[in-house]
């Protein structure tokens, strides 16, 4: 648990994880802490700056901001670590078999990596939704396919050098098969720069569906999305720009936490800053 | 003598490098008997590991692959064997120690863990909980203080020399007939190095496994080793006891070695070392490898133009020198030049 002392210590990245436990909890007690429905509309109180009874204000259908930024935190969490869990779920394995076996394999996997390289990530998910069709499990599919190169091309990386490690020839010197050594040998080793790049994943995940969002292809009206509501408060950006200030601070902050999480758990992690504190017995 | 437990016979391993193929061991035979030490000496790019990693079968393929020679393990040729077969020898009837234990343990895995993994990899019925206690008694026969605590530590928490005993732990841990030692101590500081050493004695004494010690530290091979082999450009060029080779080489590359080693049980006015580099593997000299660095040769035709075979020199030794006769003469000289006399002091 060093890790997690040297973590600790680590401000910007505490302060990122006080932003997104803070989203966290905003998400799920929502509907305890606001008295509005996110969907509620309320023409008579359209397009009101923020005030007593509604903190951030109201939009054009007059439905309460705040309330619809907690029920987005929802949706932008979810989107975010869905899409990268499937990143991971597919990314890794293939990473690991190109690094580790190299050949035909490494090429083959390498080579797919690279077409999806070709195209920012931004257009390979805009290029997705068009062909899956709009819907949020296809905003999540998307995003999570776009992650997906990024992460083959790390995990390949990091298993090239480790299974040149002394250890790993140690452990087949033991008898162990492949199978063994990849899980037990090289799976655990390259974990810390996967976790680290899968958090930065989380906020630019995050990003990459506010982007959707914003331009139509995300999740759909009316339901709450920080890019939607971004979009949509567009054409009020000079009259209202509560409307679109407030999403984009909402987006801004879920960046910003996951970078600086991610950030502190590459120092806290850093094997290279791992020291002996426990005097040997 | 009894039937060898491990014999090597026209080994040849090659590696397909960008400027041509190397022949790192090449036609390389020896015999291992039951409960010896067998001391592999020989300069760096000799060939010395590459031996040990072709009897393990894990000589990275590519570019490396073996093209002759056998390997026989008591009567079964392992160079014959299918990949599972040879898995499930390498450690249990061949175990290995390596080099820097620094590296050779996966920092991320306590050194308990990894031991107990050497033994259940071999026997899956063995529990969690046997195999804690068998790690527990290893880590103990090897010296390390406190075993149950040290069951649980990471390798980080270990000194170099703890980590080079828990990979000896890991090496015996199911009782091999052979127990190869690729220079199991260079990594290691000189004071804990002794310790190792004998660590490594009493293990195999235990094990009664029959050991292979790699090394270039002539002082190891000294203490040691009962039989040595000398390799130079990936050959065998000399076999003899250790006593013999010592005091009466017969290969001019052994005498360049005592030579040029600094002694603190003679006196010596100043050191003989061998002149010239290593040859170039790719392109192997013409007739005798090491005829461009050889004090004996003085531009005698054979040396240009056939390579010297390994001559029987009597009592299971043996040269790989066409001059090997004169070699003790030489010695008497060298001797003079450096002050003192060789061969006397072991």
């Amino acid at each position: 648990m060093r890790a997690w002392r040297r973590f600790r210590h680590h401000t910007p990245a505490m302060i990122g994880l006080g932003i997104i436990v803070t989203f966290v909890l905003l998400a799920a007690l929502a509907p305890v802490i606001s008295p509005y429905d996110p969907n509620d509309q309320d023409l008579a109180a359209a397009i009101q700056g923020p005030s007593g009874s509604h903190w951030l204000g109201t939009d054009q259908l007059g439905r309460d901001i705040a309330t619809r930024l907690m029920y987005g935190a929802r949706i932008s969490l979810m989107i975010g670590v869905l899409a990268v869990a499937i990143g991971l779920v597919i990314g890794v394995p293939l990473g690991m078999i190109a690094g580790y076996y190299g050949g035909w394999a490494d090429l083959a996997i390498s080579r797919l990596a690279d077409m999806m390289f070709a195209f920012t990530s931004i257009l390979l998910a805009l290029t997705l939704v068009a062909v899956l069709g709009v819907s949020l499990q296809n905003v999540i599919v998307a995003v999570g396919i776009s992650v997906i190169p990024v992460i083959i091309r790390l995990v390949r990386s990091s298993v090239l050098s480790l299974r040149e490690e002394p250890y790993v020839e140690a452990a087949r010197a033991l008898g162990a098969g492949n199978g063994r050594i990849i899980v037990r040998h090289v799976f655990r080793n390259s974990l810390t720069p996967v976790l680290v790049h899968g958090t930065l994943s989380i906020g630019v995940s995050i990003l990459l569906a506010a982007g959707l969002g914003f331009l139509g292809l995300g999740v759909q009206s009316p339901t709450a999305e920080w890019g939607t509501m971004l979009g949509e408060g567009r054409q009020f950006i000079f009259s209202a720009p509560h409307l679109t200030t407030f999403p984009g601070i909402a987006i801004f902050l879920a960046i910003l936490a996951f970078n600086l999480l991610g950030d502190g758990l590459r120092d806290a992690l850093d094997p290279r800053m791992r020291t002996v504190d426990r005097p040997a017995a | 003598m009894s039937n060898p437990v491990l014999s090597v016979r026209g080994l040849t391993t090659e590696f397909v490098t960008p400027g041509g193929v190397v022949k790192a061991v090449n036609d390389v035979s020896w015999d291992l008997y039951p409960g010896e030490t067998l001391g592999v000496v020989g300069e760096s790019g000799s060939g010395k590991s590459v031996t040990a990693m072709s009897i393990l079968g894990l000589v990275p393929s590519p570019p490396g692959r073996i093209v002759a020679g056998e390997i026989l393990l008591e009567d079964r040729d392992l160079l014959k064997m299918s990949a599972k077969e040879l898995r499930k020898l390498r450690g249990s009837d061949i175990g290995m120690i390596f080099q820097d234990p620094m590296t050779s343990l996966n920092p991320v895995l306590t050194v308990g863990a990894q031991i107990s993994e050497a033994l259940r990899l071999h026997d899956r019925t063995l529990s969690r909980a046997e195999a804690r206690t068998r790690t527990i008694e290893l880590l103990a026969m090897v010296g390390v203080p406190n075993p149950e605590g040290r069951f649980d530590q990471y390798p980080h928490e270990h000194s170099g020399g703890m980590r080079q005993r828990a990979m000896i732990a890991m090496a015996i841990a199911n009782d091999p007939k052979v127990l190869i030692a690729d220079e199991p101590t260079t990594a290691l500081d000189v004071t804990i190095q002794a310790q190792v050493l004998e660590v490594l004695r009493t293990a195999q004494e235990r094990t009664n496994a029959a050991t292979i010690l790699i090394t270039h530290d002539l002082g190891v091979i000294a203490e040691h080793a009962d039989r040595v082999v000398v390799m130079y450009g990936g050959k065998v060029v000399e076999v003899a006891d250790v006593r013999s080779i010592f005091s009466a080489p017969r290969h001019p590359y052994t005498l360049g070695l005592m030579s040029s080693l600094p002694r603190l049980d003679v006196d010596l006015e100043r050191l003989d070392p061998i002149p010239g580099s290593p040859p170039n593997l790719v392109d192997l000299p013409e007739g005798c490898s090491f005829r461009p660095r050889c004090r004996v040769t003085r531009g005698r035709e054979i040396c240009r133009t056939t390579v010297p075979p390994l001559y029987d020199t009597g009592e299971g030794k043996a040269a790989a020198c066409h001059f090997s006769e004169e070699v003790p003469a030489e010695m008497v000289t060298v001797s003079r030049e450096m002050g003192a006399r060789l061969g006397s002091g072991s």
